[in-house]
Formats: structure tokens, sequence, C-alpha cells
């Protein structure tokens, strides 16, 4: 199954898991927090929620839709957050955006590493790096809808 | 040129001609080149790209103002590229063709001269369903300075126009109809001529955005009978940054001039300025004479091969695609209409357009994947976006085959069928 060759850099099992299954795929009554994202050229739609208490982002979660890239990026980023504190997530959307978009940061990124590969498919940064500039809008309050596009 | 003028051509014939475009030698993404992305814009033959070097290299100097010898070479040059367009689209004379940039601008031309003037409050606007947002947004703009209405002739589920809602829409409010030959997102023909009939019966005006028309028929503004009939010189063999706007020349002389500038005056003081005649009323600046010189090389290159031939090719093309791709699971076509050029646009269950893209182009394989500049229509297919190939006179079964297999390996890919057997 080798056959795909440097299509497995962008596109790893488990980001087909992640597409198949979004993790934490649904509203959120409770949210205290909430952003829209929307990339109208490619069409990719999504809005996070999530529910912070004390500092900490206690739940999150999505809904949308998108293409593999960008639905795999969002449920793996809900994954990745949650009960972490706000000022970590601040910290890791700033690793996240610099993997997808510049160079490797410092630090291993553990699962969300599978989405490095995004990095040498200029056309498709902006997939992956749409849910995590919606969570930010959301934990910041910012009250514009996030593009990446 | 290079097509034998004599003898009728096959389909392979046709596709023979991908030898006079040289970038369909390049390799891409380390495969060979299917190039299947010619609604966005067609490759350019040699012919094409040495007329406007030579036309730099042997011929440049401005136009209609100097008395040297080579001002007077370009401008004829320029005025036969006219002439040239004029027997392209079969217009009356040639003081009906406008040099523009491309479609786009042809249409705001006529939003900008002919809507600002002749629209008023409470007049209608009606654009098809599946017009290109280069055929809504001027008119959004216009109508929002004049109070015009927008209204619009619905899709139907086969991606063809509603023509008994189209009739219920036209009424004496029906100033101006907008409609676009044949469909960039969906292939489909639009029975043109009829609208422009209908239409004509209120007294409405009529424009046809021809961008997606002329590299696979022969057209005739005279037979159509449509006011105003605007294409892209890049869509048709030619370069970007040109492109024409036929206007029956009694409109376009009651029209005003849109923009100022050099070429398109008579006199000018600056108490009063005076105007130059259709078309050089329209043409203010210096133009793109590399570009029309190009053009007139492009027009005469698909004249050449016969419009006719690269029709019937075309159509092979599709028929071929169309049964290929209707064997791949979950795929579902997007426009089926009954009359249709060389344009598919289809989903695939389970697997995003922009995957789709993506996976197609590490095979070599150029299709667009979108929206198409055209959302409200994938607004009423309730869809994002749809992958869409298109076809020119130099794509082959070989560039299907290539569209087939790069699909296969999305559904592999994507875990959606397992590896066949040869």
């Amino acid at each position: 199954m080798n056959s795909f060759g440097d299509l497995r850099e962008l596109y790893q099992e488990v980001i087909f898991d992640h597409n198949r299954r979004p993790r934490n795929f649904h509203a959120m009554d409770e949210a205290t927090h909430h952003a829209d994202g929307h990339n109208p050229l490619c069409g990719d739609q999504l809005t996070v929620y999530a529910r912070v208490a004390d500092g900490v982002v206690e739940d999150v979660s999505f809904v949308g839709h998108g293409c593999a890239i960008s639905t795999a990026s969002a449920s793996l980023m809900t994954e990745a957050v949650k009960g972490m504190p706000v000022n970590e997530v601040e910290t890791l959307f700033r690793d996240m955006h610099a993997m997808l978009t510049e160079s490797h940061p410092d630090r291993d990124l553990g699962k969300l590493e599978v989405l490095s590969g995004v990095r040498e498919f200029p056309a498709r940064v902006k997939c992956a790096t749409l849910a995590w500039h919606t969570l930010h809008n959301a934990i910041t309050r910012a009250r514009e809808t996030a593009k990446t596009e | 040129m290079n097509a034998p003028a004599q003898g009728k051509q096959t389909s392979v014939d046709v596709a023979a001609h991908a030898a006079d475009f040289p970038i369909l030698a390049r390799p891409v993404q380390g495969r060979r080149l299917a190039y299947l992305d010619n609604g966005a814009t067609t490759q350019k033959p040699q012919a094409v790209i040495d007329a406007e070097a030579r036309y730099y290299s042997e011929s440049n100097a401005n136009i209609h103002r100097g008395v040297h010898w080579l001002s007077q070479h370009s401008t004829d040059l320029y005025d036969r590229g006219r002439e040239r367009v004029r027997g392209f689209l079969n217009a009356a004379q040639v003081e009906e063709i406008v040099f523009t940039r491309g479609t786009t601008e042809a249409i705001n031309l006529v939003a900008f001269s002919w809507g600002r003037v002749n629209l008023k409050a409470g007049d209608e606007i009606l654009l098809s369903g599946m017009e290109h947002h280069s055929n809504i947004v001027p008119w959004q703009m216009v109508a929002e300075q004049t109070g015009a209405l927008i209204k619009v002739i619905p899709v139907t589920d086969d991606g063809e126009l509603d023509m008994d809602a189209f009739r219920t829409l036209l009424s004496e409010r029906t100033r101006f109809v907008g409609v676009c030959h044949v469909s960039n997102a969906l292939g489909t023909i639009n029975p043109v001529a009829e609208i422009v009939r209908q239409a004509h019966s209120v007294g409405a005006v009529v424009l046809l955005d021809g961008a997606q028309a002329v590299a696979h028929q022969a057209v005739d503004v005279q037979a159509l009978g449509c006011d105003f009939y605007a294409f892209s010189g890049h869509k048709l063999y030619g370069p970007t940054g040109i492109g024409a706007l036929y206007g029956r020349k009694a409109l376009l002389d009651a029209m005003p001039p849109w923009q100022g500038g050099g070429d398109m005056i008579h006199t000018v003081s600056f108490e009063r300025s005076t105007y130059a005649e259709t078309p050089q009323k329209f043409e203010a600046g210096t133009p793109n004479i590399g570009g029309v010189v190009a053009l007139d090389a492009a027009i005469a290159y698909v004249q050449n091969i016969g419009l006719e031939r690269i029709a019937a090719h075309e159509e092979t093309l599709l028929q071929y695609a169309c049964e290929a791709l209707a064997s791949i699971p979950g795929l579902r076509f997007i426009g089926q209409a009954q009359q249709r050029a060389g344009i598919v646009s289809f989903v695939v269950d389970g697997i995003h357009p922009h995957d789709l893209g993506t996976i197609l182009d590490m095979e070599g394989v150029a299709i667009r994947a979108g929206h198409h500049c055209a959302m409200p229509l994938m607004n009423r297919f309730g869809l994002p976006g749809t992958a869409r190939a298109s076809f020119a006179l130099y794509n082959s079964h070989e560039d299907v085959d290539a569209l087939m297999a790069g699909l296969h390996k999305a559904r592999r890919l994507f875990g959606l069928e397992v590896e066949r057997s040869a």
C-alpha cells in the first residue's frame, strides 16, 4: 500500500480516521465562548464552542463541514485542547501555526504532528489552520468570523 | 496553419494538435500533464505565443497617434484584430466590437455605461441562477445606484434554466436580461436565441456571457439577435488581459463612455470634451495591442482547425468521460442538461472536492475544485463546491483515463475501495 507516495505525507491514516469520525462534533449549549470560521472560496465552514472556567478550557466542540484536512484538524484540535489552560492553548495555537506554515517548533506536538505534511501543500494550509484561528477567536472573544484564505 | 484544410478530421486528428501547445509537453508533479481545467483558462499554442513575441520584436508602437511608420503598422494590426473578432462573431459592423480586458470588464462596461443611464428605480434586471459572479456583482452595484431590482431565473435539478419561470418573470418592468451562453460550472448550453426572442418581446436588452461558449461552438450574434455578447481571449487559446464586447451599434452609439482618457476623445478643453465615435469611445488609454495581435492569432488558429470539428471532438470526449465517470460508485453528476458543452461537474461521496483536487494534482491531472465563481448556483444544489473537468481541443481519451485513474486512487486512499485487479 505504498503506491500513494507523497500523498501519504498529507493524508495520514489518523487524518482519515478523524475525517470519518470527527471527535467532539456537536454544538454546545453551555459554551461560554464560541466563534465561526468560514473560508468562502473553499466553502469550509465551522463553529467552535468552548466552555472555559477558572482559566481552563474544560470542554470544546465543533460543528460544520469541510475537506478531510480541515475536519481532521478541527477534530484533533478539540482532543488536544480539552482540559488545557487557556494560556497553553494560545501557545499551542502559535506552535501549530508555525508547524503548518513556516518551520517546525522546537517541541514535539504529539498526535498533532500528523498535520505537519500540510506545509508541503501550500494550497491546503488554509484548510488546516481554519479551526485553530476560529478557536483563537472564540477564547479571545474576537467578534469577527475567522478566515484563513 | 497546422490542420490539413481538406477532408474530415477525426477526434484523434484534433487531439493531435496537442503538439502545438508547448506547455503540454512539460511534466507536472513528475507526471504527464492531463490539463482538464480549460474552463478556467486554456493553454496557448505556439502560434499565439509567437504572434505576441513577434509583435514586440517587430511591430511595437502606440496606435492612432504617430505619423511614423511603426505606429501606422501597429494600428493596422490592431484594426485587423478587430476585424477578425467581427468575423468570428459575425457582427454586422466592425464598430460593434469593443476591446476589453476580458468578459468581466465587458460586462462591467455594459453595467456602468448602459445600466446607469437606462435603469431606474423599479426597473427589473433578470439574471439566471447559473451566472458567474462577473455577471451578478456588476448588476448588484448598478442596482444599488439606480434602485433597479434583480430577479433570478431559477435552475432545474438537471441544471437547465426553468424557461416557464423565465416567461413568468418577464414583464414590461424587465429592462435587462443577462444570461450565460454556456454555464462555466455545469456546461449547460442555454437556449439563448429563445431567451433573446422572449426578452425582446417585452423590450428588454439582452447580454450574453460567452466566456465559456466561444471556444466550443461557432457564435453568430446576428442569428442570436442579442444586444451584447462578451468573451475573453484566454479561454480561447489567447492571452490573458484581452477580450471583447460586441454591442449593437445603435446601443453603443447612445451609451456614454465609462472611462475617460486618451484615445476615447475627439477634442478636450477644460470647459468641455467631446468624445470619439464607437468603439474608440469605450477604449480609453493605450489598449492591449499585443494582446489583440495574439487574440487575432488565437482566433485564426481555431478557425483553421474549425469550430465544428473542435465541438465534435469535445462532444466525443464528454460522452467518453461521462460513461467512465458513471462507473465510479458514489459519483454524482451536477448538471445533466440535454445540451452541454465540454464541461463535467461532479461530486464523489465521502471525498470533498478539494481533497479530490489535491490527489488528482499529484497524478498530474489538473481540474478545478470549488464553487467556480458561481456561489448562488452551488447554494442551489446545496453544495460547497464541485470537481470540474473541462475539455479543450488538445485533450484526448488518455486525459480522461488519467482522471479516472486518479479518482480510483483517491477512493483507495480514502478507504472507499480496495486495490482493483488489473
